[in-house]
């Protein structure tokens, strides 16, 4: 008894002084920063040993932006979110107050690391010849792109096209209105994530076009086979900046503020910008951009900001209830 | 006693009549609706369990346990097994007390105990998910005060714990209920005259009646606690290592290419599946071997069509 009593108390001892020396930070992302995070966070590891001294150890969740953004809401303690847009970090804010509003000031370029753009996946050979956004609402074209409520990719996704139409007719938003409508007609099925959506084209084998995430395309491209399907680039599309914030209050309740405002800030590092740009986001350092300008396909990217405003503008005009979205997209 | 079996053989001799009856189809007819049962037995039970075996092997023996060596994947399973290794003793409690007190006692509000024991079979597993974040959840019921007090509860273990317990709940129950019913109480009345205590009888009497069914109870409760999605999806936050039971690793490993490493483990859900089926025939088997000895009780369990 006496000895099992002793043991315990070793033990004990032995997770307290562990506990010193390793901290757990929960990073909650969206769902195509798999692969990147899966390499991020052992060179942050790496990294933070040497700086510190402790071990950290990093788990992951991903899922649907929004949907992450809800369970961030509903309690997962994330320290740390990378969410595919600002509006649902703005959603933290504002439903849960575990962060600060001005959150997006706090870290260099909007609190936006890296970048992406949406371009297009087509079968091998281009059968149906789709080559701009155009292409897309032609009769009989099948496109896969996930539901806007739920997946910040599609978010991305829809706001490409309406930024294309905009332009395209000077600014007539009526005209917009009327290309969206045309495209989401030719929508068969809506995804809820942007990995399923990606799962939906390339693996059951349904639609002539997806539209994704370029870093989701390249990848997807190189793991299931260059033979069978082609990249497409539209002549314009818009600029995508995934976000990322420490979750304050969630940070200072586990006591890892610093440690986890290190793995945000780490991402801005050469190292952090180089593995972004090896997962085929399009870095912000000019020249880890240089570096890895042959990978990314030049096209004219225009920002949110340009065609329509801010987040909060932006889903009140098209993805709240009732909003355009809504009025456009009719389930078949 | 014997009028009982007596009854019994004239029963089964009944029906046996009545099978011929409706046998006396034209062959065509038979053969067809064999051939039919069987095409659908083929293209919705053999064929996905062989696409899942074919699937998680194609890439050879190694690979295939590569994908169980794997921490998440090990972690996954850990999980699994807390979760059922919990769910199951807690329902065979419940299960058996409630049957007990249903089958046989008379109380107020037992009507409406029964139709509650049945609503995790009526509502969906995603709002049995749901219900949990809205009373667990930073912004529900009970968050702010689990919050404060640092208690965690969904997207952690607990969480999915109370989910599967939530979604198995009937299952113990419900196989007893109809069959202590069956018994009535008069062998529990005659231990209890000659001077057991409530103890003895419930240990003496009453358990080695309802054993088989208890048993059968327990084996389909345990193959829904294993197996559930729905419900656990909605607490459990996916936190990769953490919080993902086997279900949910094969859905993060689909959705990360790994095909093959998605079917290896579906397949050892699905090796759990045939298991069961086994243990659950062994089980009907016994028991009626049992009910064919001379004096064993009618416990045929007929009424256990129903969950299937």
């Amino acid at each position: 008894m006496k000895r099992v009593s002793l043991m315990l108390a070793l033990l004990f001892a032995l997770s307290l002084s562990s506990a010193a020396q390793n901290v757990t930070l929960l990073n909650v992302s969206y769902d195509p920063t798999r692969e990147l995070y899966q390499d991020y966070n052992a060179a942050f590891a790496r990294y933070w040993k040497a700086k510190s001294g402790q071990t950290v150890n990093i788990q992951q969740s991903h899922g649907g932006s929004s949907k992450q953004a809800r369970a961030v809401i509903d309690g997962l303690e994330a320290d740390v979110v990378t969410l595919a847009l600002a509006y649902d970090i703005d959603a933290i804010s504002e439903r849960a107050h575990l962060l600060p509003a001005n959150w997006q000031s706090r870290l260099p370029n909007n609190s936006s690391p890296y970048t992406s753009t949406i371009i297009f996946l087509v079968r091998k050979g281009n059968p149906k010849q789709i080559k701009d956004w155009d292409d897309l609402v032609r009769p009989g074209i099948a496109i896969i792109t996930p539901n806007p409520k739920t997946s910040g990719g599609a978010r991305w996704n829809y706001l490409g096209a309406w930024g294309y139409a905009f332009k395209k007719n000077g600014g007539d938003e009526n005209k917009a209105k009327e290309f969206m409508s045309k495209l989401y007609k030719n929508v068969p099925v809506l995804d809820s994530g942007a990995r399923g959506a990606t799962t939906t084209f390339v693996e059951r084998g349904m639609g002539d076009v997806l539209i994704a995430w370029e870093n989701e395309v390249l990848l997807g491209a190189k793991d299931l086979g260059q033979d069978k399907f082609d990249i497409v680039v539209p002549s314009i599309s818009i600029l995508c900046e995934p976000t990322v914030s420490l979750v304050d209050k969630v940070a200072d309740k586990k006591g890892t503020r610093a440690v986890a405002q290190a793995y945000l800030e780490y991402l801005y590092s050469p190292e952090g910008q180089e593995i972004a740009a090896k997962r085929y986001y399009r870095p912000r350092s000019e020249a880890v951009a240089r570096k890895y300008g042959n990978q990314f396909p030049k096209v004219k990217l225009f920002t949110l900001a340009e065609i329509i405003g801010d987040w909060q503008k932006t889903n009140k005009i098209h993805f709240a209830d009732g909003g355009l979205f809504d009025q456009i997209y009719q389930p078949q | 006693m014997a009028a009982s079996i007596s009854l019994h053989l004239i029963g089964s001799a009944q029906l046996a009549a009545r099978a011929r009856v409706a046998t006396s189809e034209s062959r065509l007819v038979r053969w067809t609706l064999i051939f039919v049962a069987f095409l659908f037995l083929v293209f919705f039970l053999f064929m996905p369990l062989a696409i899942v075996f074919t699937s998680a092997l194609s890439k050879g023996l190694s690979t295939y346990f590569a994908a169980f060596r794997e921490p998440d994947a090990l972690s996954a399973i850990r999980l699994t097994l807390l979760a059922a290794g919990i769910a199951v003793p807690l329902n065979l409690i419940f299960g058996i007390a409630a049957s007990w007190a249903i089958a046989k006692f008379d109380f107020l509000g037992k009507s409406l105990l029964v139709t509650l024991i049945d609503l995790p079979f009526s509502v969906s597993p995603v709002v049995s998910g749901l219900i949990y974040v809205l009373l667990f959840g930073l912004q529900g019921l009970l968050g702010p005060w689990l919050a404060a007090h640092d208690i965690k509860i969904i997207f952690a273990v607990p969480g999915i714990v109370l989910a599967t317990i939530f979604v198995t709940f009937p299952f113990v129950a419900r196989e007893l209920i109809p069959l202590i019913q069956a018994q009535g109480i008069e062998e529990e009345e005659a231990a209890l005259t000659l001077g057991a205590s409530g103890w003895q009888t419930f240990w003496r009497v009453t358990l080695p009646n309802i054993k088989w069914g208890l048993l059968y109870g327990v084996i389909l409760c345990n193959a829904r606690a294993m197996g559930e999605f729905g419900a656990v999806s909605v607490v459990s936050g996916h936190i990769r290592g953490r919080t993902n039971t086997m279900p949910l690793h094969i859905e993060i490993l689909y959705n990360e290419y790994q095909f093959q490493a998605a079917f290896a483990v579906a397949s050892l859900l699905a090796l759990l599946a045939l298991v069961t089926l086994i243990a659950k025939s062994a089980v009907e088997w016994k028991a009626k071997q049992e009910n064919s000895q001379p004096h064993g009780r009618d416990l045929t369990p007929d009424h256990q069509g129903f969950l299937l």
